[in-house]
């Protein structure tokens, strides 16, 4: 390939990470690890996604408008996940008992 | 052919091209806001019924879960270059890889297809005859019920990407974008990659747990 | 004064309107569609009020009862109420506000003015076809299994008309961070602006919450996935907290833009900067913020756990301190200013005085004892009613009055105008005080019937809301009048700051002859009350 149409080296980096992080996933969650297993998981997640945000979507050049509004989404779905798992993590009776009496 | 002059409300094209990224950042926050409904109902059952939810991803397809996962990050891979090569004034190789990314997302929706088709015969599907043995059964209905709810809407976001890609891979072919205007590349770029990202999320939640049980 | 060539002279053929991308264009084609809808929701609340009138259930059935209510609140909320300031006035005004020749994006302003449209023809034909009986809440599990009634249809309407609401945020935040015009920093920026933004934070982070959710009720219905059925292992509370994760915030999306408003009108009718601005400014992203946390007090009769009840109704009496620290300060502000009472100003002081008791009321609402007592009665309907109606409604009102000259050209007829301001007034509390009676009294909401005794009171609110029905009806006649034969406007006849009064009435397409560069704060009056231009 000439010059102007190779890959960036940053983009190849990046996406062979993605690959070993997607193998990586894969192959930890076979492992019996108990809860570890989902921390795990959505660890690796949130790593692939921040290569995906930060490098291929080119968060990393953006100034600190375009982070907040990037991150925004994200702070605002935590805020939602938080106040809402609150009220089931501290109900007496919740999943509901389906078949009383079996 | 290439648009040299900013629309009325701008002052330069940098500054439009500014406005048009961070728009289309603005609307990746909805989108967050619009999956993230759904993954909140899927905590919120998934904290109630942690084994049944455990039981029912070990149904669901880790192959085909996994190849399309890593189908979507190398059409992101090739977008992200697209953008590069638009920059450097490499206006048909980076429709070229543009079409390829598209190309990619049709492999996607079409191994999605059959994966539903798989499904669908197994029983798996809420709405569509679904069956299972089990006095959980529930737990696993709401959990294909979140599978069939995410996934479908992911597909329709992947379908409409990969209409994006292909119209602007068209613009790209036809020279319309210079180093100094390419926003558009860009901008469908970015909606490309949060396809993607919403797609690692969901292959965490639906295609690994339970795997080790 | 003359016939100069401006957005409207500009080229009138049918075609030109519907494919505009002036955003003064588009902000008409809004207009006229939400009048539109403000008067069927209105026909409604006139059968529900008729019906109210004797405690029997003897003008309409209880299922077309439950049919009327519903359809009320739907039109109103997402067909009136919302898009109302943020897509007439803030589409007009906000351009001109900031020196711009446009909104950000003019042709996904058109668009959701086409999504605006086609959500709303797909309401109005549910409702054609027989309408739901859900409420506008759409509380499952029965809007999901057991309603009969066009649920799916409606909650698409609804859905469609969502997306408008999105891009008429998405557009004002891009528009409001990059198009300012030179000199405009943020603290010169007028506080309708602040509260212009901070709406549309809110309309582009809980709007799509609504989305996902009316659509999982929606393939609840169809094809019975049972997210939220108990039969199932579903929870019907999960609903609820996804709806009033988006319809709490809701309400902030309808009432912050008036908050805006009436700080133009305290600042223009006093002759004085607006008191304490960077905390009026500040109260309004802190309103937008807290909302984001309160909307559990919906629910606190619901099933949800005791905590989280707590947690909530804290959350509810932190978010009335920035709307009070707003009306303080309006107050402040009015104190030693050179007061004129134009009709605009008369909907100002209604609304602080409205508002002010609506949200008083909220503060009981939000004291989880109280409200377990007064849930689901004729104090919430009071309550919701006040800000809504006499607060939202009454601050739109007083816009269209003071930007009625920029926008058409003419001025209204002020005395008809001032009469009918405060027949508005006076028609709004005696339809509505009674209701807070009615509600600590126990008449609950959402019942056509009720025991004898509840009468007095319901008749005078009924008897209230046929005087507001013809004070609403007013504006229409005598402000259509001004259209053809009032007197022509000047290009700042309220001879006060802020750059849309520094280009002719109506403007240009493109806005400004030339562009504006800012120099002043905003609402720089002198101390003898005479109004500096920001570009001056």
């Amino acid at each position: 390939m000439t010059g102007t149409r190779r890959p960036p080296r940053r983009l190849v980096l990046s996406w062979i990470a993605l690959l070993a992080l997607l193998g990586a996933t894969v192959f930890i969650a076979y492992l019996p690890l108990g809860t570890a297993n989902t921390v795990i998981a959505m660890t690796i997640a949130a790593l692939k996604g921040t290569i995906v945000a930060a490098v291929f979507m080119e968060l990393r050049e953006r100034n600190p408008l375009t982070l907040t509004f990037a991150g925004a989404g994200f702070f605002w779905l935590g805020i939602m996940l938080w106040l809402v798992l609150t009220d089931y993590m501290t109900r007496p009776n919740f999943p509901p008992h389906l078949h009383w009496g079996s | 052919m290439p648009e040299a002059r900013p629309a009325r409300q701008f002052v330069d094209l940098r500054q439009q091209h500014d406005v048009a990224r961070l728009g289309m950042w603005v609307f990746i926050a909805t989108e967050v806001l619009f999956f993230g409904g759904l993954i909140l109902a899927y905590c919120v059952y998934r904290s109630g019924y942690p084994a049944e939810f455990a039981e029912a991803a070990r149904h669901t397809k880790i192959v085909i879960g996994t190849a399309n996962t890593a189908i979507l990050l190398t059409s992101s891979f090739l977008v992200a270059w697209a953008v590069e090569a638009a920059r450097l004034r490499e206006s048909r190789f980076a429709a070229l890889l543009l079409w390829t990314a598209a190309l990619l997302g049709v492999v996607f929706l079409s191994l999605k297809g059959a994966e539903y088709a798989m499904e669908y015969h197994e029983r798996l599907l809420p709405g569509l005859d679904f069956s299972f043995a089990s006095p959980q059964a529930h737990a696993v209905h709401l959990f294909f019920s979140f599978y069939i709810v995410a996934t479908g809407l992911h597909a329709v976001h992947v379908a409409v990407g990969i209409a994006v890609l292909v119209a602007v891979g068209i613009r790209a072919h036809q020279r319309a974008y210079l180093e100094a205007y390419h926003s558009p590349i860009t901008v469908a770029g970015l909606y490309w990659h949060f396809v993607d990202l919403v797609w690692i999320f969901l292959f965490a939640l639906i295609y690994l747990p339970g795997r080790s049980g | 004064m003359s016939e100069a060539r401006n957005y409207l002279t500009e080229d009138n053929s049918i075609r030109s309107w519907l494919l505009t991308t002036d955003h003064k264009r588009v902000a008409i084609l809004y207009f006229i569609a939400i009048t539109v809808f403000f008067f069927i929701g209105g026909a409604a609340a006139a059968l529900i009020r008729l019906e109210l009138l004797t405690p029997q259930g003897d003008l309409v059935t209880s299922d077309t009862y439950n049919r009327l209510f519903s359809m009320h609140g739907i039109i109103m909320v997402w067909f009136f109420l919302i898009p109302s300031i943020p897509s007439t006035l803030g589409n007009f005004i906000v351009p001109l506000m900031i020196g711009a020749r446009d909104l950000a994006f003019p042709r996904l302003n058109l668009t959701s003015w086409y999504l605006f449209i086609a959500g709303g023809l797909t309401t109005l034909y549910a409702i054609f076809v027989g309408g739901v009986d859900t409420g506008w809440t759409f509380y499952t599990p029965f809007s999901t299994i057991y309603s009969n009634s066009h649920v799916v249809l409606a909650v698409t309407g609804v859905f469609i008309a969502g997306f408008s609401s999105i891009l008429t945020g998405l557009n004002f935040i891009v528009t409001i961070h990059r198009l300012r015009a030179p000199g405009l920093t943020w603290y010169r920026l007028p506080l309708f602006l602040w509260s212009l933004y901070a709406t549309s934070v809110i309309l582009v982070l809980a709007t799509p919450v609504l989305a996902i959710t009316l659509l999982l009720v929606a393939l609840d219905r169809a094809f019975g996935i049972g997210i939220f059925d108990p039969s199932r292992g579903g929870d019907p509370l999960l609903f609820q907290h996804l709806f009033w994760f988006y319809s709490h915030p809701a309400v902030y999306i309808m009432i912050l833009p008036g908050m805006g408003v009436v700080s133009e009108l305290i600042a223009c009718y006093s002759r004085k900067a607006i008191f304490g601005y960077k905390f009026v400014a500040w109260s309004a992203i802190a309103i937008a913020g807290v909302g984001f946390f309160v909307w559990g007090h919906h629910m606190f009769v619901s099933g949800q756990s005791a905590f989280a009840g707590l947690v909530f109704s804290f959350m509810s009496f932190i978010v009335a301190v920035p709307s009070a620290i707003k009306v303080f300060n309006w107050t402040a502000t009015m104190h030693k200013g050179w007061i004129s009472y134009d009709a605009p100003m008369l909907y100002a002081l209604g609304f602080i005085g409205l508002f002010t008791v609506g949200g008083l009321s909220g503060l009981f609402l939000a004291c989880l004892a109280y409200d377990v007592y007064v849930t689901d009665t004729y104090f919430v309907v009071a309550h919701f009613h006040y800000i809504m109606v006499g607060g939202m409604v009454t601050a739109y009102f007083g816009g269209l009055h003071y930007w009625w000259p920029k926008i058409t050209g003419r001025l209204y007829p002020e005395y008809w105008a001032r009469a009918a301001a405060i027949l508005i007034f006076f028609g709004f509390n005696m339809t509505f005080f009674p209701q807070f009676i009615l509600g600590v009294l126990g008449m609950p909401r959402r019942y056509h019937t009720y025991p004898p005794e509840f009468q007095i009171w319901h008749v005078m609110s009924s008897t209230g809301a046929s005087i507001l029905a013809v004070a609403y009806a007013l504006p229409l006649f005598y402000l259509g009048w001004s259209l053809f034969f009032g007197q022509r406007a000047s290009a700042n006849p309220w001879q006060t700051t802020g750059l849309e009064w520094q280009t002719p009435s109506p403007p240009p397409t493109h806005n400004f002859e030339t562009p504006p560069e800012v120099k002043r704060k905003p609402y720089d009056f002198t101390t003898k009350g005479k109004a500096r231009a920001q570009n001056a």
